[in-house]
């Protein structure tokens, strides 16, 4: 056993099943996608197989060795190194040979040590074509193993294979030195023609007679709208009773802790309205976020996702973008940081901006638990079930809405140099497998419950500090007696509890700092509260909902039974006695959130991405004036 | 450019259930060296599978592959259309 570990590449065209082979061999959690482009950077695990020490890296997807966009630059350095791998494994679909075999006669011309991994191997069966792994592996000079990742088939084959070939001495191969990429494709054509042996009737396949319906010119059209309402609509109704389970503990576990801290009000009010209420308010939205990434993770893995972007080619085309970027922004709507990852599959630099810059536009799932909120308690109780879900669909349909003229305008004055061509695979249909919707959906909601778990709970102790100080019981006892002189009218409509509250509230350094700013967003119909919930929330809006609770819900420690942030929403007014939370005034505030740029982690993968603070910082000034004219000509016309 | 012996045209008048092959790759664009690439050289056959239902990009298949492409950028490619389903 050598000190050493073996570098094995997984490379391949894109789509080709590297990702969900690469997870099979090495146990890893690698997301994948029945899509090109889902792997955009390098990624590597390390496994042992019969004593060797292997490691494995997964690279994105390569059509050729010349090498476009970014994520194949990234692709091609991986396998040329330095440093570069021990053992390439080829990953070749067989049921797309001669293409697959183009990049293949590429690689093999420096004639590194090579293995082929033949996958779609029962798709090709499925047609009644057959194929002799034989001659493939006679006329290609090197070790052809097939495998089915799903199922674990050939894994064990094929690092075997790769053991074998990491020792022998050179990578000697079949293939024929320098030729053109028509004499590639004569001699690829020839080993089709002695591999393969075609089905007698070549029946029409089913991805084609789905095709028929899906990308349809009329049907096609009304599925696609229908698909992406019912994800929507889904999210709110499914998530609901979860929800409530959820809402249900944290009540609870705040009961507890509140009674064992009796003695001590200022760690009661701490560990019940600060921690607990902000580890709550953050986890009550985990069940939206996984059923949204399970879905996409779904519609990704059976092949809809291309065809989506197919049907969309020509309206984002219209508009300065490309179908490619329909999955960048369609992942945004989990979350812009993704999104504007997946902007690097885009090889045309200037439409790659682009995307990036309206990614954070999409209605991302943290923007989720506001609207929720606001439906819930304001939307729901006056328009019924069905408007809130509209509402719902309409505050994510906005933010795609703004996005166009946005572009429309980048185009025209800001992002230089001119457009590239758009090529988009269509992958076959298939069943998504359980597996990768799983991976999906786990890796992302790990990713939200680790921010609710350190930015949320930091942030929520951070407000919960500056609504609790300052704080003095000789103001407590000012406050109690100008209660006590209100007309008997006013304390019928105001209790004690709640006025000592708000009063308490209001004048904590959080409460001082929003009524300073509050002149500023008088026009949007917003009062002190909710600007301080937009001022606490900028660094990262998931914060909102812990900083509403808390602003809104100053008076739970007196009153165990008032605790309910929707119905405090309902009754909070401004001092002359007018209900804060219009219908307008809701919407108005749904809309500065879904059109704000309220998130640090995007900035910074934005700053990642396009190498300077110059586009971040555009973007948040665009996206802050954006918000707020939103929200002000939503109060003119409601 | 259409000459006596072949029903020769430009990319973008192909239609839906067209069967073409390609007669010549003209320019050197990123698309031209791409699609060469993925298997569309001189002699390839193709089929015009479907046109968006807004008209562009279409989805041609050619060597056991679908890929979509928009009209107007495929226009370097000149083919001779062999078949039409009509």
């Amino acid at each position: 056993m050598s000190a050493e570990p073996i570098h094995v590449a997984f490379v391949g065209n894109p789509n080709a099943g590297k990702t969900s082979l690469f997870n099979a061999l090495t146990g890893s959690n690698q997301r994948v996608g029945n899509y090109p482009g889902v792997t955009v950077e390098k990624v590597s695990a390390r496994i042992e197989h019969s004593g060797v020490r292997l490691e494995c890296h997964d690279v994105p997807g390569l059509y050729s060795s010349n090498a476009v966009s970014e994520d194949e630059l990234v692709a091609w350095n991986a396998i040329q190194g330095p440093p570069a791998p021990d053992v390439l494994v080829y990953v070749l679909d067989i049921t797309n040979l001669e293409r697959h075999l183009f990049f293949f006669t590429q690689l093999a011309e420096t004639r590194p040590r090579l293995v082929v991994a033949l996958t779609m191997t029962d798709a090709l069966a499925k047609t009644g074509a057959k194929y002799n792994r034989d001659t493939l592996a006679q006329l290609l000079g090197v070790p052809v193993v097939p495998v089915i990742a799903h199922k674990g088939a050939g894994v064990k084959e094929l690092l075997d294979a790769i053991v074998e070939v990491s020792q022998a001495e050179t990578g000697d191969n079949g293939v024929p030195l320098n030729l053109s990429t028509a004499q590639r494709y004569e001699y690829s054509g020839e080993v089709r023609k002695e591999v393969i042996v075609p089905a007698p009737k070549p029946a029409t396949s089913t991805t084609k007679k789905i095709d028929r319906i899906l990308t349809h010119r009329v049907f096609g059209l009304i599925i696609f709208v229908g698909i992406m309402y019912l994800l929507f609509q889904s999210i709110y109704t499914l998530a609901g009773p979860v929800q409530g389970w959820i809402e249900d503990f944290f009540g609870w576990l705040g009961g507890k802790v509140g009674g064992w801290t009796e003695g001590n009000p200022m760690l009661q009010s701490l560990l019940v309205d600060g921690l607990i209420a902000g580890i709550g308010g953050a986890l009550v939205f985990l069940p939206q976020i996984v059923i949204l990434f399970a879905l996409i993770a779904a519609l990704e893995g059976s092949g809809y996702l291309a065809r989506a972007a197919f049907l969309m080619d020509k309206l984002l085309g219209w508009c300065g973008l490309s179908g490619r970027a329909f999955v960048p922004l369609l992942s945004s709507f989990a979350c812009a940081i993704p999104g504007v990852m997946a902007a690097r599959v885009m090889p045309d630099p200037k439409s790659r901006l682009a995307t990036i810059l309206v990614a954070p536009l999409m209605s991302c799932s943290a923007r989720l638990p506001v609207y929720i909120l606001l439906i819930g308690a304001i939307i729901q109780p006056q328009f019924g079930s069905g408007w809130a879900g509209f509402t719902l669909f309409a505050m994510h349909l906005l933010g795609l809405l703004v996005a166009i003229p946005v572009v429309l305008v980048l185009n025209r004055g800001v992002l230089k140099g001119k457009r590239l061509p758009f090529v988009l695979e269509l992958p076959r249909y298939q069943w998504p497998k359980l597996r990768d919707v799983w991976i999906s959906m786990y890796s992302r909601a790990k990713v939200f419950v680790t921010t609710a778990g350190t930015v949320i709970v930091a942030m929520s102790i951070l407000i919960w500090a500056t609504t609790y100080f300052p704080r003095s019981e000789g103001r407590q006892a000012e406050w109690r007696a100008e209660y006590a002189q209100q007309a008997p009218a006013f304390r019928e409509a105001v209790s004690e509890e709640n006025f000592l509250a708000e009063r308490t509230a209001e004048n904590s350094y959080l409460g001082q700092f929003g009524r300073a700013i509050e002149p500023a967003f008088r026009p949007l119909g917003f009062d002190w509260r909710l600007s301080t919930a937009i001022v606490a929330a900028f660094p990262a809006r998931e914060v909102v909902v812990s900083s509403m609770g808390i602003i809104f819900s100053q008076g739970a420690e007196q009153d165990e039974e008032s605790a309910d942030l929707r119905r405090t929403m309902q009754e909070a007014r401004w001092p002359d006695g007018r209900k804060l939370f219009t219908p307008t005034t809701a919407v108005g505030f749904m809309v500065f959130f879904a059109l704000c740029c309220q998130c640090m982690s995007t900035l910074a993968a934005v700053k990642r991405e396009t190498n300077g603070w110059k586009w971040p910082a555009f973007m948040f000034f665009y996206m802050t004036a954006l918000a707020y004219l939103g929200a002000w000509i939503v109060q003119l016309v409601g | 450019m259409a000459d006596q012996h072949c029903d020769c045209v430009l990319f973008c008048k192909l239609k839906q259930g067209d069967k073409a092959r390609v007669v010549g790759v003209h320019g050197e664009s990123p698309l031209a060296c791409r699609l060469q690439e993925m298997g569309l050289v001189t002699g390839t056959e193709l089929t015009v599978e479907k046109v968006a239902p807004l008209g562009d990009p279409v989805e041609i298949s050619f060597r056991g592959q679908s890929l979509c492409v928009r009209k107007n950028e495929a226009d370097f490619l000149e083919v001779e259309r062999i078949a039409t389903l009509s």
